[in-house]
């Protein structure tokens, strides 16, 4: 089996490892490979044939692979080394990582390995939707990539199950390519996705969304024939006898994405009990020594503009741990206070200045987000409105940090806490 | 349209576990076999369908033709295990308890099974139980070291790749919906194709009935009325491999009043977990479906046994029928036919199948042949090898299993095998063509996905069902439309997006 020392591996060309394999070009990092399991890069961007990328990064409105597409031009300019058709199928706390290709097995031996993986769609099975199991059920995801990739129209009357971004987009695909969409069954209070989104993908093409319902059974043995759609009461259960028969011959479900972390668990890497993507403090360093992190893998964007940003924050990291020049790591807990879903990075050393990236647990309007450090608030920010669907960035200066937190090593330094309330 | 072309010495009604063994059985002499089914597959009915158990068989009525088959299988499994390459290992499993009822009922069991022929049964203490499996709940458990699991799927198609390679003809899509006795033949009317009306005949010396939910009314139609099927289905959970770290052999509670099992769990070869099956009574056997009252009962149950029913490990749920005989009278279980009566000439009957008819399967396929051999005198198969070869072996050939070395020599045999299709369970391009192309090839997806476990794990083909779609399509000639996941209809497109 062939074996290779690299200073830097990146798993995953999608748009996190594109902007980190670019970032550590332009830094000099030179002897850095990109692995990627499909035969070109892009990662998911390749099927988002939608616009509404690069608004924040470029100024203008591109397609997914128009965005990719920048990336990966700078890339072939920088010599960027990609290997397609590439699957890592091992990876070790020691930075062995393992890829399959057609040419054989290969063992790159990494000094820093970035995990770019991004994250997979939760199923049906995971949900424990009941009902028969027919065909015509897909994540959205999976039905966008066999009708922007692969030319194969998935149903003709659909509904959709969640308001994720994606399930919202597909909703409007649907449509334009002529099936019938008889609405989005959100099972919260609110939607999940963006709120350009439900402007542009449902109510400009006058498809409902209901809030507060779910998808309780399906029939159909061969191909779906209908689904039950039917309301939830406040703790998310369905209320008997409101359930209502949809004829239709495709679901696609729009119910969450979970960062894809099976490599990062072999090689031992700590999880984040909410994201469920690597602990990760602010140099995106994971449990394991010289193995990074940033995209999807380790928090589900809603704006691929910061993934990038996230990934190019991550490739400064990752050519300062190759100098040598990274502080150690730091002691500081960062918690989610009241109204915060989660926040990241979970730690910090809180030497150098540093970006939190947190989501609201629920909508709400006139909050403000607290950072406290021990009894002291240092940072105030006020915000209109606030909704789970958009990340919220703050920057941290560590001058603002109490003293004694970047100092002193006897004792434990006190956490950072993060609310967002009235 | 009607096609009349086809002449049988055996023609046996249903390709489940038992319907594949007497198949292969069959072939053993020199005998032109057929296997109709009325699935596009093998194995799609309640074979597919269980626990994945070998049983040690010590909750038989002692002398019962159940607990007869139960132990001669449990006991020949390594032999066919190894003629086949099907993955299955001896585990042992636990029946535990907490209370003196439950310890009357194990001792029952322990009596049971050692006047079945079970071998090593023995009551253990909880510190025992805790060694054999630490994640095991109870304060003393019945051990069955016999006892074990097995892949139901693979042995299923391991069988009827081999019967096939031994030169029996297995004809999917056919419904059998008729039989008339003509002279010494039977004529079997099969339903096949798009339209009610078309049908095949098919003209056989013997009719073997092995058609599972449907054998009462297959019996009735070959001209032995009488018998009751009742249907008990039972709702499983799939859990994640990450769960099947911490279960090591199948986990029983102690029976209840009935005598029947409460929920248990169950690891797989693959290593899930299975959390089933609950047990109620239905009289459609065509509906598969899961519900959502029977799914909280699995959890509610199953974290009695198991701590890791969570919803993070939660990959699929699916649903048995077991096809149980009854004294329609008394509604009391009766135990497994298997006949050959002589008034009903040509007819080897096979009613009321149900658990353990997996471990079961290869010595009724022996029976059923041996009513056979009991009418007429037939010439052994010279020719005949029981043995499966090359990647038609499971056990030992998967790139999955493989280790890095083996998997090297496999990308440089075959550099499809350096193509990585379903992520999760690791299987290669090359596995799935094998899966398409071999004896007996995947027509579906679920096809492919019972020969290969591709789309079996934790994304359910988010990343490999697109992939898999394009190679069945690309390898069969198959329009957008004509890809189909498992049944007859169940489309996967409705054509393309543009022209």
């Amino acid at each position: 089996m062939k074996s290779e020392k690299k200073a830097v591996v990146v798993i995953g060309a999608g748009p996190a490892g594109l902007a980190a394999a670019v970032a550590l070009k332009k830094l000099g990092v030179e002897d850095l490979v990109v692995l990627e399991r499909e035969d070109a890069p892009g990662g998911i961007l390749r099927q988002c044939i939608h616009d509404g990328f690069g608004l924040t990064r470029f100024g203008e409105s591109l397609s997914g692979p128009e965005y990719a597409g920048r990336f990966v031009d700078e890339a072939a300019k920088l010599g960027v080394d990609f290997r397609t058709g590439a699957s890592v199928i091992g990876l070790d706390a020691g930075r062995r990582v393992t890829v399959a290709t057609r040419e054989g097995l290969v063992t790159y031996e990494a000094e820093a390995v970035i995990l770019a993986m991004g994250c997979r769609e939760r199923t049906r099975g995971a949900l424990a939707i009941p009902g028969s199991r027919p065909s015509g059920v897909y994540t959205a995801g999976v039905a966008q990539a066999y009708m922007n990739l692969h030319n194969r129209m998935v149903g003709r009357r659909a509904v959709i199950l969640g308001s994720g971004d994606i399930g919202m987009i597909m909703a409007r695909r649907l449509t334009l390519e002529g099936a019938a969409v008889e609405g989005v069954y959100e099972i919260l209070p609110h939607a999940s996705g963006l709120p350009r989104n439900v402007a542009q993908c449902l109510d400009d093409f006058g498809i409902p969304l209901r809030l507060s319902h779910t998808v309780v059974d399906l029939r159909g043995s061969s191909r779906l024939e209908s689904v039950t759609v039917a309301r939830v009461d406040e703790n998310l259960i369905p209320i008997p006898g409101t359930g209502r028969e949809i004829p239709c011959d495709t679901l696609i479900l729009s119910v969450g994405l979970i960062p894809e972390n099976e490599l990062s668990l072999q090689a031992g890497v700590a999880l984040h009990p909410r994201t469920r993507g690597p602990l990760v403090d602010e140099f995106f360093r994971t449990s394991v020594e010289g193995i990074f992190a940033a995209g999807n893998v380790l928090q589900v964007h809603d704006l691929v503009d910061f993934v990038s940003l996230e990934a190019e924050n991550l490739a400064r990291a990752v050519a300062r741990h190759l100098a040598g020049s990274l502080p150690a790591g730091g002691g500081i807990e960062v918690r989610a206070g009241e109204g915060v879903g989660y926040v990241l990075p979970a730690r910090v050393g809180g030497k150098e200045d540093f970006t939190l990236s947190l989501r609201a647990r629920r909508p709400d309007r006139d909050v403000a987000l607290r950072i406290s450090h021990g009894e002291r608030i240092i940072k105030t920010i006020k915000f209109r409105r606030v909704l789970p669907a958009e990340m919220l960035r703050v920057q941290v200066r560590a001058a603002d940090l109490a003293p004694s937190a970047a100092g002193s090593e006897s004792r434990r330094p006190e956490p950072l806490e993060v609310s967002l309330t009235c | 349209m009607t096609s009349e072309n086809m002449d049988f010495d055996v023609a046996i009604i249903g390709a489940g576990v038992v319907g594949c063994a007497i198949a292969r059985e069959m072939r053993r002499r020199d005998l032109r076999v057929a296997v109709l089914e009325r699935e596009l597959d093998v194995g799609r009915g309640n074979s597919s369908r269980n626990s994945g158990v070998l049983h040690g068989g010590f909750t038989y009525k002692p002398g019962s033709l159940r607990a007869r088959i139960c132990i001669e299988g449990n006991h020949g499994f390594d032999a066919v295990a190894e003629e086949l390459g099907v993955p299955f290992r001896r585990t042992g499993k636990v029946v535990v308890g907490f209370s003196e009822d439950d310890m009357r009922s194990l001792e029952r069991f322990k009596a049971v099974g050692e006047a079945n022929g079970a071998r090593g049964l023995a009551i253990v203490d909880g510190a025992r139980l805790r060694e054999l499996d630490p994640s095991a709940r109870g304060e003393f458990a019945l051990h069955s070291p016999d006892s074990g699991i097995l892949d139901p799927m693979a042995y299923t198609l391991a069988l009827a790749k081999n019967a096939a390679l031994n030169g029996a003809e297995f004809f999917f899509d056919r419904e059998v919906f008729g039989a008339v006795r003509r002279g010494e033949l039977w004529e079997l009317f099969a339903r096949t194709g798009a339209g009610a009306r078309d049908a095949e005949i098919f003209r056989t010396r013997w009719v073997v009935n092995a058609s599972g939910l449907g054998a009462a009314k297959i019996s009735a139609m070959l001209g032995i009325p009488g018998y009751t099927i009742r249907g008990f289905k039972g709702e499983y959970f799939v859990l994640d491999k990450k769960a099947g770290a911490a279960l090591r052999m199948p986990v029983y509670p102690a029976p209840d009043q009935k005598g029947g099992f409460a929920t248990h769990a169950t690891p797989t070869v693959d290593g899930n977990v299975l959390i089933g099956p609950d047990s109620y009574i239905v009289e459609d056997f065509s509906d598969f479906s899961t519900t959502s009252a029977r799914m909280a009962g699995l959890v509610r149950d199953g974290l009695k046994m198991f701590d890791e029913v969570k919803p993070e490990h939660y990959i699929r749920n699916f649903a048995g029928i077991r096809a149980k005989r009854v004294d329609p009278a008394t509604g009391e279980v009766l135990d497994f036919v298997c006949e050959a009566p002589e008034h009903a000439p040509g007819v080897i009957n096979l009613v009321g199948i149900e658990s353990p008819g997996l471990t079961g399967a290869l010595p009724l396929a022996r029976r059923a042949c041996a009513l056979l051999a009991g009418r007429e005198d037939t010439r052994p198969n010279a020719s005949f090898d029981p043995r499966l070869r090359g990647s038609d072996r499971i056990a030992g050939t998967r790139f999955a299993a493989a280790d890095d070395a083996g998997r090297s020599a496999m990308i440089a045999r075959d550099p499809d095998h350096g193509e990585i299709v379903c992520r999760c369970e690791n299987v290669t391009k090359a596995e799935v063509l094998a899966a398409i192309r071999g004896p007996l090839g995947a027509r579906t997806v679920d096809g492919v996905k019972t020969r290969t476990r591709a789309t079996m794990g934790r994304c359910q083909g988010g990343y490999c069902q697109t992939r898999i779609a394009d190679i069945l399509a690309r390898e069969l000639g198959l329009e957008p439309s004509e890809v189909l996941l498992g049944k007859k209809g169940s489309n996967l497109f409705v054509g393309s997006v543009r022209p």
